[in-house]
């Protein structure tokens, strides 16, 4: 083996050795920030001309509905601009077979990339995480929307 | 009603991806290091480093699975970091052999034993579901870690060594207690000062800037320091006797926040082991041989001399910055490389530069274990993964410490790298107890529950 190659190895060793430390420093600091977290204020400041930065805030934009809770839990609607209504009524776009549902409960429709709930006057209320909707309020990614006993959210 | 304030509560991932990739990362590099050896030293890939390489594969696969089954939101980076630790280990031990120089290195006997420490692991995860459970067993612990102590001192029982009276004779093994007893004792310091922590931080009389505890309080301290002692005198362990000390003191700073125990605390292991400088020789001469290591006197004497740190200086040394590369120097030099000195046997090879790296890796286990500390929920979490954490790291300064002659050198293992089972068991389950620890810090709290219809939760 000549002398070459094995300096090369050793070398090629070494710069793996602390790829490793680098890449678990990186594990690390995805574990302490999230890596789903849109770019923070300052960041976006910093290079606000940049054409990079509007495929990273299209990329924070959800792009389906979950149910998580109550009885049709794990049903998920893809988003598209069309506005999703919720209620027991069979034109909904969620129908709900719960008592505590009113036929037009709420609605979720986008506006300016957002999405934002909007309670239809129902008997119960709709609640965003733990407040209640009393007028059209903008929905963050992976908050809980309770309508009676069915609980959704916004995902990527 | 007030607007919803829009702040997501940030909450931890499992990253199973990212640990999956890093492990498989780490498995890569210890191949590589294999086949470096190899190519080093015979100018051919080794035949066994598939064998290896697939054995340890194997073995930390069903490590991940366990974990990912049993405790699904434990920290990610503590089992690759510590695979790769011990990999390393396994290939400096490897490198050992084939010098052929030591007949007691041997590769295949450490991985057998790897096998044996990631079987205990899991048995661990799967049997303690709730390391809270040990806050019960904190007397029964401080028992068994003492009885696990004094074990060698058992006349028929304890076996002499290289002038340690440190090892037991059971059913034809040899093992070492006292890395068994180092666990049991960390986790009756962390039980016994969640209890009493209270009475501890008491303010005695105020000297300068510093509250002393009360006298009476002094009983803890007291008995630990004796029988840190007695280790050191009976056994002729500087090690064990200072890691032991040194735990329950950062233990009872982290459970009191005085400082005036770990000066009280130096103070005393500084007294006692100057005294037992004074009476015993070999104390002392661990002391001279610190301070003159390059005296004739020392380096030519036959057992207990300086020879073997001397040579680990001269292997620090020839590796330089980038290290003469694996199977390139000649670390079989060094008497007890493959154990006590493997530090010193990676400094020649890898050099100043994979030193730092290793010491890196290290200091990532132990941040996480910190980490886990500062996230965990209730007290005895909090101290028993601050103090299992801290053993760790404070077992790696004594140890590379004593070989890069900055301490008087002390016989300890390097954690996960040196030939040894009974320190690579104990430590495995050290980490086992770690991640149990940090899969319940970081599990999410439970959810107050808000869909049952007419439930209303107010907020104040």
């Amino acid at each position: 083996m000549s002398e070459l190659t094995l300096l090369l190895i050793r070398l090629a060793f070494l710069a793996v050795l602390w790829f490793f430390v680098i890449a678990a420093v990186g594990v690390i600091r995805t574990d302490l920030f999230g890596s789903r977290t849109a770019p923070s204020g300052p960041r976006k400041t910093a290079k606000p001309a940049k054409p990079a930065a509007k495929p990273k805030s299209k990329k924070s934009e959800p792009r389906q509905l979950v149910v998580t809770g109550g009885p049709l839990q794990g049903t998920t609607i893809n988003l598209t601009e069309t506005p999703i209504t919720i209620g027991r009524a069979n034109d909904a776009t969620l129908v709900v077979t719960d008592d505590y549902a009113s036929s037009r409960h709420a609605r979720l429709f986008p506006q300016d990339g957002q999405w934002i709930v909007e309670d239809l006057g129902s008997t119960n209320g709709t609640y965003l995480d733990r407040s209640k909707v009393t007028r059209p309020t903008p929905v963050p990614l992976g908050v809980p929307i309770r309508v009676g006993k069915t609980v959704i959210e916004l995902r990527k | 009603m007030s607007e919803v304030v829009a702040s997501p509560v940030p909450m931890p991932a499992k990253r199973r991806v990212a640990q999956l990739g890093m492990l498989a990362f780490a498995v890569g590099i210890i191949m590589l290091a294999y086949a470096n050896v190899g190519l080093a030293v015979d100018g051919k890939i080794p035949a066994g480093m598939l064998t290896y390489g697939l054995s340890l594969g194997g073995l930390m696969l069903i490590a991940y699975l366990v974990l990912a089954r049993f405790a699904p939101w434990a920290d990610p980076l503590l089992l690759p970091l510590v695979t790769l630790v011990n990999g390393i280990g396994l290939v400096m031990i490897y490198r050992l052999e084939l010098s052929g120089r030591d007949e007691a290195a041997s590769a295949t006997n450490q991985i057998l034993m790897t096998g044996v420490g990631i079987v205990l692991f899991t048995v661990t995860l799967v049997v303690l579901r709730d390391h809270r459970s040990l806050q019960r067993l904190t007397y029964t612990a401080g028992l068994v870690g003492l009885l696990l102590l004094i074990s060698p001192l058992i006349p028929g029982l304890g076996r002499e060594f290289f002038g340690a009276r440190i090892w037991i004779s059971l059913f034809g093994f040899t093992i070492q207690p006292a890395e068994f007893a180092k666990l049991a004792l960390a986790v009756f310091f962390a039980g016994y000062l969640v209890a009493k922590r209270d009475v501890l931080a008491l303010a005695g009389r105020r000297l300068l800037f510093i509250d002393l505890p009360r006298a009476r309080d002094l009983g803890p301290i007291l008995i630990t320091w004796g029988i840190s002692l007695g280790v050191l005198v009976l056994q002729k362990d500087l090690g064990s006797s200072l890691l032991l000390f040194g735990t329950f003191i950062v233990m009872l700073y982290v459970a009191t926040q005085r400082t005036s125990w770990v000066l009280i605390g130096i103070l005393l292991f500084v007294g006692g082991a100057f005294l037992a400088g004074q009476v015993f020789s070999h104390v002392g001469d661990r002391f001279q041989i610190w301070l003159h290591p390059e005296s004739p006197e020392f380096y030519d004497r036959e057992i207990g001399g300086s020879y073997q740190i001397m040579q680990a200086l001269f292997g620090f040394g020839n590796g330089k910055i980038l290290g003469t590369g694996l199977g390139q120097g000649h670390p079989e030099e060094i008497p007890l490389a493959y154990s006590d000195f493997i530090f010193a046997a990676i400094g020649e090879e890898l050099g100043l530069t994979g030193v730092m790296a290793i010491l890196m890796i290290y200091a990532l286990i132990v941040e996480r274990g910190l980490r886990t500390s500062l996230a965990a929920r209730d007290p005895f979490s909090k101290l028993l993964s601050c103090g299992l954490s801290f053993l760790l790291a404070w077992q790696i300064f004594i140890i590379v410490g004593g070989v890069t002659n900055l301490i008087p050198l002390t016989g300890l293992v390097t954690p996960f790298m040196s030939q040894g089972g009974s320190a690579l068991l104990a430590n495995w389950i050290l980490i086992a107890l770690l991640v149990r620890t940090s899969d319940a810090a970081r599990q999410p709290p439970p959810q107050a529950i808000q869909n049952e219809g007419m439930t209303q939760v107010f907020q104040r």
